[in-house]
């Protein structure tokens, strides 16, 4: 198990704060956040690159927070791979084999081993400086399994892949992970966070905002950055009346004055709301139901997604975004210019 | 089309003026140089010693100190310490300083009254008037030729393949011989052919440190103050040829070196 404690540094005028983490074995986290967030940083702290100022690193309950580079069992790719141009793929592959005390037919073995597990197995007589983005991710893959690390660092391993390549490379991942191989992998792209990880960490600006359960994390932001962040739509600016309604519910109104009912009160008069679109009903008439929060707008957008479909409807002057199936679309027969009725309960509502 | 044109004529005409005033005299000394004076300059004795002692002199001066700075440069590209901006303009001093105060300089610590004079004494050779002493200054002058090409080489060496090797276990020294210095092979090189090539030029630092044995620059000014310009051209032009062929034999060898691997 690899637990990050209370780590922090400070390289000029960035700072990395009290960062604290844990990944069991076998897990795959994902940490996830802009560029400049501090991801590279804390990947390399990691890898014993760089000096933490202060906080712990340990190990399977060994502190290695001061332990060497190379006693370290921890690999790192970097996000463009970091080949060495002069060597040719096989010796980039047996690079760290020399490290350790193999035959010379052990180091043809291994290299032969991870090249076919990492499918570049017909690259090995090429240099660097002639493959494609997709073959060099592979051959940092097989160079950096070569060392045998118990935990794997990943920098933007997809980023400049492009959507077959990502996919393949994902499932080879998938595959070195399943393996029993912990993963640690850093990228900018909520979606990648969200296909591949176990656990997910959202830092900004050098500190972890939330991490955890991916769906947790997606479902309940703890702020609006994580939810903008992870692609999560609905996100209203309320002002909230220091006076509860009758029924005990708290009533919000957005910038444009649409007043939303939500079953919690804020602790303050002015918060982030969100709203799944997920849990907002369609109707094409007004419906009886015990949903508080209804409006009736237009249909301005319709959106064919890769998981469903995205409906944006105009009400009460905001823009709000439902996620129906196909099925549901169709039934409807919604398309834009359509006069439509929006509901969805107070406890729906998340405050941030 | 036509300012194209004017300005690609302008471009042709200066940088014709500039390889022009390069090459003439060069050129215009090995033309003007008979077959008969080449002749009998190659079978010229003294002139064969001293040419083999001058290119001997700079290749033990460049392999010894040049190969010795190679740390230094590797230190000044790669770390941050105090008095580093100081360490690179003290390097560059042999360059700025003229030649000739620098042999006084070195003479000044060489002589025999000096420690390292009487060093060299006590182990039987002496660096005034002899081959060590010329060593030495060609490598004064020339050493920073060597030190700023291998710094800018290794500074060019992205630090993130350092990195990467060390965390694929290999140690610093590992690192250093298999992929900083591989990868500044070509800049290191270059500063080591550059500093034997200007050890093979020096004059003004040699002729204090060593008039005896002569150096061929040496040779050919006493040529010339003895006996007049007919005598002393033959030996320039026959330094030069045999200076330009090792230098194409040089350049040849690196570039089939750099095809191999790409």
């Amino acid at each position: 198990m690899l637990e990050i404690k209370n780590i922090s540094i400070r390289l000029g005028g960035f700072e990395l704060k009290d960062i604290t983490l844990a990944a069991s074995q076998g897990d795959y986290l994902t940490v996830l956040g802009l560029s400049g967030a501090g991801k590279t940083v804390l990947l390399e702290i990691l890898a014993g690159l760089a000096k933490p100022d202060s906080g712990q690193i340990l190990l399977n309950g060994k502190d290695i927070t001061h332990e060497s580079i190379q006693k370290r069992p921890i690999g790192l790719v970097y996000q463009d791979m970091a080949l060495f141009p002069h060597m040719r793929v096989e010796q980039n592959i047996g690079y760290a084999l020399k490290s350790q005390s193999l035959s010379r037919e052990q180091k043809r073995q291994k290299i032969k081993e991870l090249s076919t597990q990492t499918h570049c197995d017909h690259l090995l007589d090429r240099f660097p400086g002639t493959l494609s983005g997709g073959e060099a991710q592979r051959v940092a893959l097989a160079r950096t399994l070569a060392a045998n690390p118990q935990v794997l660092l990943l920098d933007e391993p997809l980023a400049s892949l492009d959507i077959q390549l990502r996919q393949e490379l994902r499932q080879l991942l998938k595959t070195i992970n399943q393996s029993g191989k912990t993963i640690i992998h850093v990228t900018h792209d909520p979606m990648e966070a969200a296909t591949l990880s176990k656990k997910i960490a959202i830092i900004e600006k050098g500190e972890l905002l939330q991490w955890g359960d991916p769906h947790e994390v997606f479902r309940n932001p703890v702020s609006e950055f994580v939810a903008r962040f992870s692609g999560i739509k609905n996100i209203f600016l309320c002002q909230f009346s220091p006076h509860k309604q009758s029924n005990g519910l708290a009533l919000g109104t957005t910038a444009q004055g649409m007043p939303v009912f939500v079953s919690q009160s804020p602790d303050r008069e002015t918060a982030h709301l969100m709203i799944p679109g997920e849990d907002i009903i369609l109707s094409p008439q007004q419906l009886n139901t015990s949903a508080i929060n209804q409006y009736h707008g237009i249909i301005r957008e319709i959106y064919s997604l890769p998981g469903g479909i995205e409906v944006v409807v105009e009400a009460e002057g905001e823009k709000i975004v439902v996620s129906i199936t196909r099925r549901s679309l169709e039934n409807l027969s919604l398309k834009p210019g359509d006069p439509i009725w929006l509901s969805f309960k107070a406890t729906a509502v998340k405050i941030l | 089309m036509l300012n194209h044109w004017r300005t690609r004529l302008v471009l042709i005409f200066f940088s014709g003026l500039i390889i022009l005033f390069i090459a003439a005299p060069i050129l215009g000394m090995l033309i003007q140089t008979t077959p008969a004076q080449y002749s009998a300059t190659f079978a010229d004795a003294e002139v064969g010693r001293s040419i083999r002692l001058t290119l001997g002199s700079s290749m033990v001066a460049t392999l010894l100190f040049g190969i010795l700075s190679i740390p230094l440069a590797y230190l000044l590209a790669r770390k941050d310490f105090a008095l580093k901006g100081l360490i690179n303009g003290i390097i560059d001093v042999p360059v700025v300083i003229p030649h000739s105060a620098a042999g006084i300089a070195l003479l000044g610590i060489l002589s025999r009254n000096t420690l390292p004079g009487q060093a060299a004494e006590s182990m039987g050779f002496s660096f005034i008037g002899g081959t060590a002493g010329i060593v030495v200054a060609m490598a004064f002058v020339s050493l920073p030729f060597a030190i700023n090409a291998a710094r800018d080489g290794f500074a060019s060496v992205p630090r993130k393949l350092e990195k990467a090797a060390l965390n694929l276990g290999a140690s610093p020294f590992r690192v250093f011989f298999t992929i900083s210095l591989p990868l500044a092979k070509r800049s290191v090189l270059s500063g080591l052919v550059m500093m034997w090539a200007r050890g093979l030029s020096e004059f003004g630092a040699v002729i204090i440190i060593a008039y005896h044995p002569m150096v061929t620059p040496v040779l050919i000014w006493e040529r010339f103050a003895s006996f007049g310009l007919s005598f002393a051209q033959p030996v320039a032009a026959v330094y030069i040829l045999i200076c330009l062929a090792v230098f194409v034999v040089m350049r040849l060898l690196a570039k089939s070196n750099d095809h191999a691997r790409n």
